[in-house]
């Protein structure tokens, strides 16, 4: 143990509506010196991944939460200072009911939200009888024998109140022989696997609130598993609530964007040279949004229950692919009608660095009143994005392509022309959006892209 | 063995001694010529004479002083309080002196206090609590609350030969409704040393004194099996015997006839959560009497006391959890 002088590293509140976090890997090992403020580890938690500065300078004397747990707000994660724990952490018998992710395939862990183990420290008392469903508390000792035996308290059928698993119904379970959970069964096992419990023995038959959870997921033949990361849970959630929630509707125009072309080239040296920044088609169709959103507030409000929230500010979200292709995250730039077209791009590249850099704080990704998003940029013509809840609408945006169009030149003929044309789609909740409503938005936003001046900024 | 009530056994296990050791005598107010206020010296005078059997004027102070003098000067003292309510009148000799003696300078201080507890017959608010978990909280002093007529016995020759302060707790509602086999013969009961009342795998109840009788008959009425430990000591008391069932049954409830905040089932609670939390499958429920002094309406007093009821519903609430 290390002695008073260490210095505790916590799992830090990542913004308020984060309770818990997930350790993705840590930068240095017990031994090893830190500088304050240099990162020490990287956590993740539903709403963003990042980095943890150390709290001191000094050695690190003991980590004791390993990659992989996840633990709440506050639970210490390693101590600075103090003397180095005589033993590797790796060494270190493991109390915590919830095993490390499983190494393989060999034993799949079912998907874990609903009934997430408590967490080693801290756990919050346990809910008081009959509130809720209880299939989501897992009691002290049921996790430790879940732990001991390497089952997921999910699949044991519960008897308690709301349908919470008791210790006799995961001893009976065990008892009765979980099923088989071979990873790639060639063949069909000659005994007959044990028939899976149906109700733990003296079963009132109470109705069980949640129907018997599906089999653990088993990958077949020439699949593999792993587990989903705490970002994609976040999406996976997200967009399945969004389309529960929203009436989704899309429409799209074509925009004529030969003018924002050539001001660009035009300004993207000055803006590369005198400010370090580059003025992309986005910002221009950021700025533009922000200001067609001022006389559209219905697409920039909310349904809050039944009430029509409108908003005096844009806190314009902006979809941002991470590196590694998995995941996307969607920081918000905050009163985003305040921002010129300079300030708009210096924004975007903002969070569009820290996203990728794992440097953006949960607050950074929450209340947003609108959002674009960009999938051009791979050639993409048209797409139907999900709105981010709570708010009404989503702009996608699309390739530019140059593309033969009919002008109409200043002595009123016809003529066609090579211009650079793009699509934007607006989705938007029909709740509180109407198509015309979406229509002259669009028709605005456009009007803006394509008259944009050298004044204009 | 002859089957003998609480106060009988008390009183046999108090002659026992009195007749082996000529170091021990009694002390109280009216445990002489009457016979004491529940009778449990009854005869004790004319057997032992005037100078072992003690009637001492009426103050707490001056029995509880001057046993504690006779003790540091050798003698094993037996005083009695009327009611266990009235030893907060010689709480300064108890806690201050006789608690502390022996970590002080040295010198042991053997007496035994029997206090007379509990309600259950309209005492009223002085004649009617169980004081223990007041006294648990000093270190120096032992609790002793037996539940059945041989540990009544056992126990009291065992505080006699204790060379600490021991406060014997003899539940009034027991005194003449529970019988028993004791054996005739002299024998102790370890203090500190629970004992298994029941058997059972669904639940454990940790109480005792008069509780652990209503833990029985609730027991007889839920659809479970129910596990009985009786502390039989609460100072100190047998966590290991409370641990060992608890890590059996992963359900405690915590039962006692004292009031809630502050008693002694709070300590009890929060060792099972500290020592065996991986063995919990329900929180750790208390049943105790509300915050509030000891009504003397009858049936005030009913709704005061854990009931049979009471504790059935509690059972069945942590079986069902």
């Amino acid at each position: 143990m290390a002695t008073g002088t260490a210095v505790e590293v916590v799992m830090p509140q990542m913004g308020v509506s984060v309770s818990e976090g997930t350790i993705t890997k840590w930068l240095k090992q017990v031994g090893e010196e830190i500088q304050s403020d240099e990162a020490l580890l990287e956590i993740s938690t539903d709403k963003v991944d990042t980095e943890v500065p150390s709290p001191a300078s000094g050695v690190v004397s003991e980590i004791l939460v390993q990659e992989g747990q996840t633990v709440p707000v506050g639970t210490v994660l390693a101590r600075i200072g103090g003397e180095v724990a005589p033993a590797a952490p790796e060494a270190e018998p493991e109390p915590a009911p919830e095993p490390a992710p499983p190494p393989a395939a060999e034993e799949p862990k079912p998907a874990p939200p609903p009934a997430a183990p408590p967490p080693p420290a801290a756990a919050p008392p346990p809910p008081p009888a009959g509130e809720g469903d209880g299939r989501t508390f897992v009691s002290p000792v049921v996790a430790r024998i879940a732990g001991e035996h390497g089952v997921d308290p999910a699949q044991v059928p519960g008897t308690g109140t709301g349908g919470r698993v008791t210790k006799k119904d995961i001893l009976a379970f065990i008892e009765a022989g979980r099923p088989a959970q071979a990873p790639a069964p060639e063949a069909p096992p000659a005994e007959a696997p044990p028939p899976p419990p149906t109700a733990a023995p003296a079963a009132p038959a109470q109705p069980v609130a949640a129907p018997a959870s599906a089999a653990p997921p088993v990958a077949e033949q020439g699949e593999s598993l792993e587990p989903m990361s705490a970002m994609r849970r976040g999406i996976a959630e997200h967009m399945r609530r969004s389309l529960d929630t929203a009436a989704h509707v899309t429409s799209a125009i074509e925009v004529d964007m030969t003018n924002v072309a050539q001001l660009r080239a035009k300004l993207k040296r000055e803006y590369e040279s005198a400010y370090g920044v580059n003025p992309t088609y986005l910002a221009f169709v950021a700025r533009a949004t922000v200001d067609t959103l001022r006389d559209y507030p219905w697409v920039n409000g909310e349904l809050r229950g039944d009430q029509i929230v409108t908003k005096r500010f844009v806190n314009l979200g902006i979809a941002v692919e991470l590196t590694d292709g998995k995941g996307l995250i969607v920081p918000v730039i905050r009163n985003a009608e305040g921002l010129n077209l300079l300030g708009m791009a210096r924004a975007i590249a903002d969070i569009a660095s820290r996203a990728r850099n794992k440097q953006l704080t949960p607050d950074d990704v929450t209340g947003g009143s609108f959002t674009i998003t960009n999938p051009g940029g791979y050639g993409t013509f048209h797409g139907t994005p999900v709105i981010s809840q709570p708010q009404s609408g989503i702009l996608g945006t699309y390739a530019i392509v140059k593309r033969p169009w009919v002008i109409t030149d200043p002595n009123g003929a016809d003529a066609i022309a090579i211009r650079s044309m793009m699509n934007l789609t607006l989705t938007y909740d029909h709740r509180l959006v109407d198509g015309a409503l979406a229509g002259r938005f669009l028709r605005d936003l456009r009007q803006r892209l394509q008259d944009w001046g050298e004044s204009d900024y | 063995m002859a089957e003998l009530t609480y106060l009988q056994a008390i009183s046999d296990g108090l002659r026992t001694e009195m007749r082996r050791d000529q170091r021990v005598f009694v002390i109280g107010e009216d445990v002489g010529v009457y016979g004491g206020a529940f009778k449990v010296t009854l005869g004790f005078q004319e057997e032992f004479g005037s100078w072992r059997v003690i009637d001492a004027p009426l103050s707490e102070t001056a029995i509880v002083a001057g046993a504690t003098g006779a003790a540091m000067m050798g003698m094993r003292p037996v005083a009695e309080m009327q009611f266990a309510d009235f030893v907060s009148c010689a709480w300064d000799h108890l806690v201050t002196v006789a608690a502390k003696q022996r970590w002080r300078v040295g010198t042991p201080v053997p007496i035994v206090l029997r206090l007379p507890s509990g309600g259950g017959f309209s005492g009223g608010p002085f004649h009617s609590q169980n004081p223990e978990s007041s006294f648990a909280h000093v270190p120096g002093l032992k609790c002793v609350c037996p539940a059945t007529p041989e540990d009544a016995k056992g126990l009291i020759i065992s505080a006699i030969e204790d060379p600490n302060p021991v406060l014997f707790f003899e539940h009034k509602h027991l005194y003449r409704r529970i019988k028993g086999e004791v054996p005739e013969e002299r024998y102790t009961v370890p203090i500190g040393k629970a004992r298994l009342h029941q058997e059972g795998d669904d639940v454990s109840v940790i109480t005792w004194g008069a509780m652990v009788h209503t833990a029985v008959e609730a027991a007889k009425q839920v659809d479970a099996s129910i596990e009985i430990v009786d502390l039989r000591t609460v100072l100190p008391w047998d966590k290991q015997a409370v641990l060992d069932s608890v890590r059996k049954t992963s359900k405690v409830l915590v039962l006692h006839e004292d009031t809630r905040t502050g008693g002694f089932g709070g300590e009890i609670a929060a060792t099972i959560a500290e020592e065996a939390f991986e063995d919990l499958d329900a929180p750790v429920r208390r049943l105790t009497a509300p915050d509030s002094p000891v009504p003397f309406s009858p049936v005030l007093e009913k709704a005061f006391l854990p009931q049979v009821d009471d504790v059935v519903r509690a059972l069945e609430e942590l079986v069902a959890y």
